[in-house]
């Protein structure tokens, strides 16, 4: 396999979060469009300065991308649609930087948002995918909790991670999250009551579990040049992969598809993982932020537990990672949770946090993890963001 | 007879039936042909022999469209399991927690089914059986090795069965012999009443009267060619009944050159085909209103049919047409009982050692042999019962081409066709 080629001067700029919320009548239309608004905003460009589109939500049905071209009144010579939950943020920044890279498109407005009514979790998880239709849900309807519940007690059982491990993980980003101003979780959370919170689906924890809110994330990408006569501050994509169903004869999945790939990703970037200044991971449920720093090569395979008890994690940590709070603090706006470690490790090498920032940082790995179409998350990503 | 209606609190709301969820796409809904006879049925694909999970429509391995069910013995690895304690559908959370797991089929595929409470913790060796729940959908159980553990003994899973243990049951006819045993077997069961329904009071045929003595019997007039008999009858104990058991039969041995006139058949139509459709109207929307009821509440409608239902047996000409048309009256009932979570069970029997089956050859199902599979169908999950080898061998050859089913049929006994 030949190795992919670089992305030479395409960029990431514009980091946009609209702020989420617990519950909201409001349609996902509404939440991309503000996101758009905010790219906008964030800018400096009219409406028509935006010539490509790539969207995320699983709540814009029936209408795809092309219907919100109309809802948003935006003429494009690019558009795609990318239904790839936590994965969605890096696989929608691949396919633009390669857009705007072979000139497809000058500017494309990468966006993702859901909306959250009272029932719509329920509704969509009832028929997330056919083989979850057909053979998950009707085993109790527990939803992602119980499918994790699965992965979680074999990683425990097979690797030795104890609550104490996961717990630490959800402390310290509640830690972040206490910095940034759109987090949802707003109090402290010691182990003690980490430990203390009840069972969903053992070993699940409530404070395992996100919440499900709406909202949206956003960014744009261009050219160097073009980010440079807008005076917007801006990140270099050095490196970025994805993966899509990697072990199908796994029986059950205790690794992600980053194995495959991780070598292509620190090939493509020029660095290493001693080189990442902080890790932004897709935290829905911290045995999969576990998976993520043995597969992204922090640390073996089975050692994440060790690596958890050596390390902290908080922004002034040893290890800084999802430094805005991830999902876990700030709550999972459906597919904008896909987006959420970008736009964060956007504004963290660009110097434009919105909560806690981490000195020097320079080079930020983001990952993105989904879509549990059956027994296990089909699809992983993951991108090396570089400071100007 | 008992007393009087028992009259509902009206302060009280009535308990709504809640069901789990029942939505299946249609290549998914061919594991549940095989559940409805007690059978675990995965795809294998024709091609390349990969046992499929879940359903799909081509092969995952060499993406042929040759996809067929299979049956499966179920054998695996329980890899991991929760107790889930919350859940996003009412039929779960009124029952909460539930214990599932993922097991690794020794056949290759990994499946998510529920765990009985009888097998070890993961890792363990579990057979995994399929069951029918409350919505009449097929769902996977991981049972522990021992065969003799049934479904029953773990309480979550004792709901997607219609035990008739502590139950209040109606027999329609309990003078024929089937009804007779299957009165003692319920007795036998644990039923906690035995409503026994019975016309011509004047005849009293052997072994009534000692039924009649069974502590949890009742005697109840009933006679299901007479639509004001059947009203009464729902009137005084349709708010009680759990389970009906239809056994009401008129069977006569005449094709159609036999016999003169019309009113035999229309005797056998009267009690087998109008017989149930007067039952269901009557008794059906009170087993609805007490679907939610929980342990006490109504769970099945049973039908006693014959094997004769699914292709005529031209010796007994007319009785086959009754049986086809009770048949198809039948699934009508299951689709309308569905929606309430009841289960209708339709029991297909080869002759059974009777007297009108007196110049048929043998094998024949012998009356207790019938009432036994009765209840061992209503302490398992499933909705189709072929009790004997006869019926065992008519559905082969039925499902394998009614046509030359129709054929050998043409000049046959029904155990010796061809
Ligand atoms: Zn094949």
């Amino acid at each position: 396999m030949t190795a992919a080629a670089g992305y030479d001067d395409v960029v990431v700029t514009a980091p946009v979060t609209v702020p989420y919320q617990r519950y909201s009548t409001k349609g996902a239309h509404w939440f991309l469009g503000r996101a758009v608004a905010g790219l906008l905003d964030a800018s400096g460009l009219p409406k028509s300065g935006i010539d490509g589109l790539c969207v995320s939500s699983f709540s814009l049905g029936p209408d795809s991308a092309v219907g919100l071209t109309q809802h948003l009144d935006v003429s494009l010579r690019w558009l795609d649609h990318i239904p790839m939950g936590g994965a969605s943020g890096i696989v929608a920044l691949r396919r633009a930087a390669r857009a705007v890279q072979a000139g497809d498109a000058s500017v494309v407005a990468c966006i993702a948002g859901d909306a959250n009514r009272v029932d719509s979790f329920r509704e969509s998880t009832a028929r997330f995918s056919l083989f979850s239709q057909d053979a998950v849900y009707p085993y109790g309807a527990g939803g992602p909790n119980v499918s994790f519940a699965f992965l979680t007690a074999y990683y425990m059982r097979t690797y030795g991670a104890t609550a104490e491990d996961f717990g630490k993980l959800c402390v310290a980003q509640r830690s972040n999250a206490l910095h940034y101003p759109h987090a949802l979780f707003t109090t402290p959370l010691t182990l003690d009551a980490y430990l203390a919170s009840r069972m969903i689906a053992d070993p699940i924890r409530l404070f395992d579990c996100v919440m499900p809110c709406a909202g949206a994330e956003g960014f744009l990408v261009m050219r160097r040049a073009e980010a440079e006569r807008l005076g917007l501050p801006y990140a270099r994509l050095l490196g970025a992969i994805e993966r899509h169903n990697p072990f199908p004869d796994d029986p059950i999945q205790y690794r992600g598809g980053w194995v495959l790939d991780r070598d292509a990703l620190y090939a493509q970037a020029g660095v290493g993982p001693r080189d990442i200044d902080v890790l932004q991971t897709y935290d829905d449920y911290p045995v999969i932020n576990i998976m993520q720093f043995e597969d992204l090569g922090f640390c073996d395979k089975g050692e994440g537990p060790g690596f958890v008890r050596r390390n902290s994690f908080e922004v002034g940590g040893s290890f800084p990672f999802n430094t805005c709070g991830g999902q876990l603090s700030v709550g999972q706006a459906g597919a904008a949770g896909g987006f959420l470690g970008i736009v964060e490790g956007l504004r963290q090498v660009t110097g434009a946090t919105l909560g806690a920032q981490v000195d020097g940082a320079r080079h930020a790995l983001v990952s993105g993890f989904g879509m549990i179409n059956y027994d296990r998350g089909l699809c992983s990503g993951a991108a090396i963001l570089g400071a100007a | 007879m008992t007393g009087g209606v028992r009259r509902k609190n009206p302060i009280l709301k009535t308990r709504q039936p809640t069901l789990p969820p029942a939505l299946r796409s249609r290549v998914a809904l061919g594991m549940t042909a095989g559940a409805a006879v007690g059978r675990l049925d995965l795809q294998q694909c024709e091609q390349c022999g990969t046992v499929q999970y879940p359903a799909r429509e081509v092969c995952r391995s060499c993406l042929s469209g040759q996809l067929v069910w299979r049956p499966q013995d179920g054998l695996g690895t329980l890899l991991s399991e929760t107790v889930s304690r919350a859940s996003m559908e009412l039929y779960f959370r009124e029952r909460l927690p539930w214990r599932v797991g993922l097991v690794q089929l020794a056949a290759g595929p990994t499946v998510v089914a529920y765990v009985h409470a009888a097998c070890a913790a993961a890792p363990a060796d579990v057979r995994v059986e399929v069951a029918l729940d409350r919505a009449g959908q097929a769902v996977l159980v991981a049972m522990p090795l021992d065969a003799a553990v049934t479904l029953a003994e773990d309480p979550r899973l004792h709901d997607m069965t219609c035990d008739p243990t502590h139950r209040k049951i109606l027999v329609t006819d309990g003078k024929s012999e089937v009804g007779q045993a299957m009165v003692r077997a319920f007795a036998a069961a644990g039923a906690s009443q035995v409503w026994v329904g019975h016309a011509e009071p004047w005849k009293q045929p052997p072994g009534f009267a000692a039924l009649a003595e069974l502590p949890q019997v009742t005697l109840v007039p009933l006679d299901v060619t007479d639509g004001q008999s059947v009203t009464e009858l729902a009137g005084v104990i349709g708010g009680k009944v759990d389970i009906v058991v239809n056994t009401a039969d008129h069977h006569r041995t005449y094709g159609i050159a036999g016999r003169r006139g019309v009113e035999t058949a229309q005797a056998e139509m009267e009690v087998n085909y109008l017989g149930l459709l007067r039952l269901a109207q009557a008794f059906g929307p009170a087993l609805r209103g007490r679907a939610a009821d929980g342990d006490a509440g109504a769970v099945a409608w049973v039908n006693i049919l014959s094997i004769f239902a699914l292709a005529n047996f031209p010796p007994h000409g007319t009785y086959s047409a009754a049986q086809a048309a009770a048949l198809s009256l039948a699934q009508c009932l299951r689709a309308e009982m569905r929606p309430a979570g009841i289960r209708v069970v339709n029991v297909f029997p080869g002759p059974v050692d009777e007297p009108w089956n007196q110049l048929v050859l043998p094998p024949k199902i012998a009356p207790k042999g019938l009432a036994d599979a009765v209840v061992k169908a209503l302490k398992a999950t499933v909705e189709d019962v072929y009790p004997d080898p006869v019926a065992r061998d008519w559905l082969e050859r039925w499902r394998a081409d009614p046509k030359t089913l129709e054929r050998e049929l043409m000049a046959a006994s029904p155990s010796s066709a061809g």
